[in-house]
């Protein structure tokens, strides 16, 4: 898996060629929205059979890079290359070889769940018989091969979006992108959408995703790009970001109904950061800055000593939470 | 900048088995399926039932009293005014809420574009099926018309390219109309405020005559009153082929002109 040094990317902007061969590059990309700058100049280069993630809150500007690369949105300024191609040039190529899971389901509720792929399958193309063998498969894969012939409308939230995913499959596509696949989700139809993911990656499946959910960024991405209004605050592998903005460990610190002792928290740790509800100690042993809170007498309602994550990854460029 | 997004025309690419706008004619035609049943049921109902009231009913009552209507019996005066007038409604129906569902609600639209289909082709296949509709529904019509006795010359064959005309003219404006619109609340107003005022005062029930003078000119304005003269004038034999050419020409002018408001306002709703 190629990985890149987070440094070389965090690098001053001196921008490069578009990399040769990337499945999807972009330099300078940027759309505008009227006075609303939605993407901001942004450069990412997406490697064959890789899992690249954006991750940012919302508002931050993934869905419309997405809209960008699936070609259904034409770039404001900068370069674009999606396998090869230029969106604006050759549109209809690229999507024919682009599966996309949008945010918001457009399945067709009124038809079969079969229908919706044998539906979809025909946009594309693919002769009747050919989508039939797909669609047995993939219902199989998206575990809904006993529903095939129940309409959609009654499918519970998880069904829908693996529909989607089964969907988007059907033109067995070089490249997917699925944008926020979980939102939405309870936390069992999240796991097994992930492992869904996860066989597709093995499968060499060149997989584009949108979160704002850490977990799942660190489940799932080889490679991400943390975004924030527009602009790409870092990139880099989940654990090459941690290391790099974020310490070891976090020691979180509940008070209950009384504001958090800021001053008496003060050089415990590498930094402190007070959040309405929490106070996260960023250091590199959580047991030992634990002691050093009882030692100074601090009396927290409850604690919790855990690895770091790219939440605090994100806190620590943006000094925000990621808002669910 | 023309990006490929906005590419308009038919396109083909090379070796392509099914034409892009006809595969989406074909998910149309699927989603049909499921409802056939009741829509072809009331494609024949709803000419049998107007026929039946306002023709026999009330154009006993006036044969009647008055004679005959335009040198024909009322029922045949009435029944091709009905018959383009439906084809309105039909293209109206199919041109409100199942296009705002497409754009907004169930996202069909996009669902599309994500595909290697663009909006040239979501728009001919929309109108592909328009058509469809349309001819189901005159053949139908004139098909309880025959059967009522209302044809009367084997020129009402063209009544049926008049009637599928009429309706493109309404599905084109109104196609254009529901690409613009945030919500459903607008198409109460024009059902309200469109279509049941030309419904009622297009020559559809009575002839143009009827009307005060200074009524004239906005009957002769809108796409319904050619709609109905031609229909009338295929149906009764009587044909004025100068005032033919007219209408065909006000039909066709407005089908156009709908037609390029779709392709500008479906390009700017769908490709931002």
């Amino acid at each position: 898996m190629p990985v890149r040094s987070s440094a070389s990317l965090d690098a001053p902007q001196r921008r490069s060629e578009p990399a040769a061969g990337a499945v999807c590059s972009a330099r300078g990309l940027s759309k505008r929205f009227g006075e609303l700058v939605a993407v901001d100049e942004i450069d990412f280069d997406i490697e064959l059979g890789e899992s690249f993630g954006f991750l940012g809150p919302n508002g931050a500007g993934k869905t419309s890079t997405m809209r960008m690369i699936a070609c259904m949105s034409p770039r404001t300024a900068g370069t674009l290359s999606v396998l090869g191609m230029d969106p604006d040039r050759e549109g209809a190529a690229i999507r024919s070889r682009i599966g996309l899971v949008p945010q918001e389901d457009s399945l067709d509720l009124q038809l079969t769940v079969l229908d919706n792929l044998m539906v979809y399958g025909r946009y594309f193309d693919l002769p009747t018989k050919v989508i039939r063998e797909r669609a047995e498969r993939l219902l199989a894969f998206a575990q809904l091969t006993e529903r095939a012939g129940d309409t959609v409308d009654p499918l519970s939230g998880g069904m829908k979006r693996r529909l989607t995913i089964a969907r988007a499959l059907v033109s067995e596509p070089d490249l997917l992108i699925l944008d926020e696949p979980t939102t939405g989700l309870d936390p069992q139809a999240r796991h097994l959408l992930w492992d869904r993911l996860y066989r597709l990656k093995r499968q060499g499946v060149t997989l584009v995703i949108t979160t704002h959910y850490m977990d799942e960024a660190e489940q799932l991405c080889d490679r991400l790009v943390v975004m924030d209004k527009g602009r790409i605050a870092a990139s880099g592998t989940p654990s090459a970001l941690i290391d790099r903005y974020s310490s070891k460990e976090v020691l979180e610190l509940r008070f209950l109904g009384e504001d958090a002792p800021r001053e008496r928290l003060e050089g415990i740790g590498e930094r402190v950061e007070v959040l309405p509800d929490r106070v996260l100690i960023s250091t590199a042993d959580g047991d030992r800055a634990l002691d050093e809170v009882h030692r100074r007498e601090v009396e927290p309602a409850s604690w919790l000593v855990r690895r770091s994550s790219l939440e605090d990854v994100f806190l620590s460029l943006t000094g925000r939470t990621l808002v669910d | 900048m023309t990006t490929d997004l906005e590419t308009w025309g038919i396109h083909y690419a090379q070796g392509a088995r099914m034409p892009p706008s006809l595969r989406v004619l074909r998910y149309h035609f699927s989603t049909y399926l499921r409802t056939w049943r009741s829509s072809l049921t009331s494609s024949f109902l709803s000419p049998v039932l107007y026929l039946a009231a306002m023709g026999v009913g009330l154009g006993s009552l006036i044969n009647h009293h008055v004679g005959t209507v335009g040198g024909v019996p009322y029922l045949s005066f009435v029944a091709p005014g009905l018959l383009a007038a439906s084809a309105m409604q039909v293209a109206a129906n199919d041109s409100m809420y199942p296009v705002m569902a497409a754009i907004k609600w169930i996202r069909t639209y996009y669902a599309m574009l994500a595909t290697p289909l663009r909006v040239s082709d979501v728009l001919i296949g929309h109108f592909a099926w328009v058509t469809a509709r349309l001819v189901l529904s005159a053949v139908a019509y004139l098909g309880v018309m025959a059967a009522f006795g209302t044809i009367h010359s084997p020129l009402a064959v063209l009544a049926l390219p008049a009637a599928i005309l009429t309706g493109l003219a309404f599905a084109s404006t109104i196609s254009a109309f529901s690409a613009t619109q945030k919500n459903d609340q607008g198409f109460a107003t024009v059902s309200r405020l469109g279509l049941i005022p030309l419904f009622l005062l297009s020559a559809t029930f009575f002839p143009l005559h009827q009307l005060p003078g200074w009524m004239h000119p906005i009957a002769y304005a809108t796409p319904l009153f050619h709609g109905v003269n031609l229909c009338r004038m295929f149906t009764t034999g009587q044909v004025d082929w100068g005032s033919a050419g007219w209408d065909l020409a006000y039909l066709g002018a407005v089908s156009v002109a709908g037609v390029l408001l779709c392709a500008r306002f479906f390009t700017r709703r769908l490709v931002v």
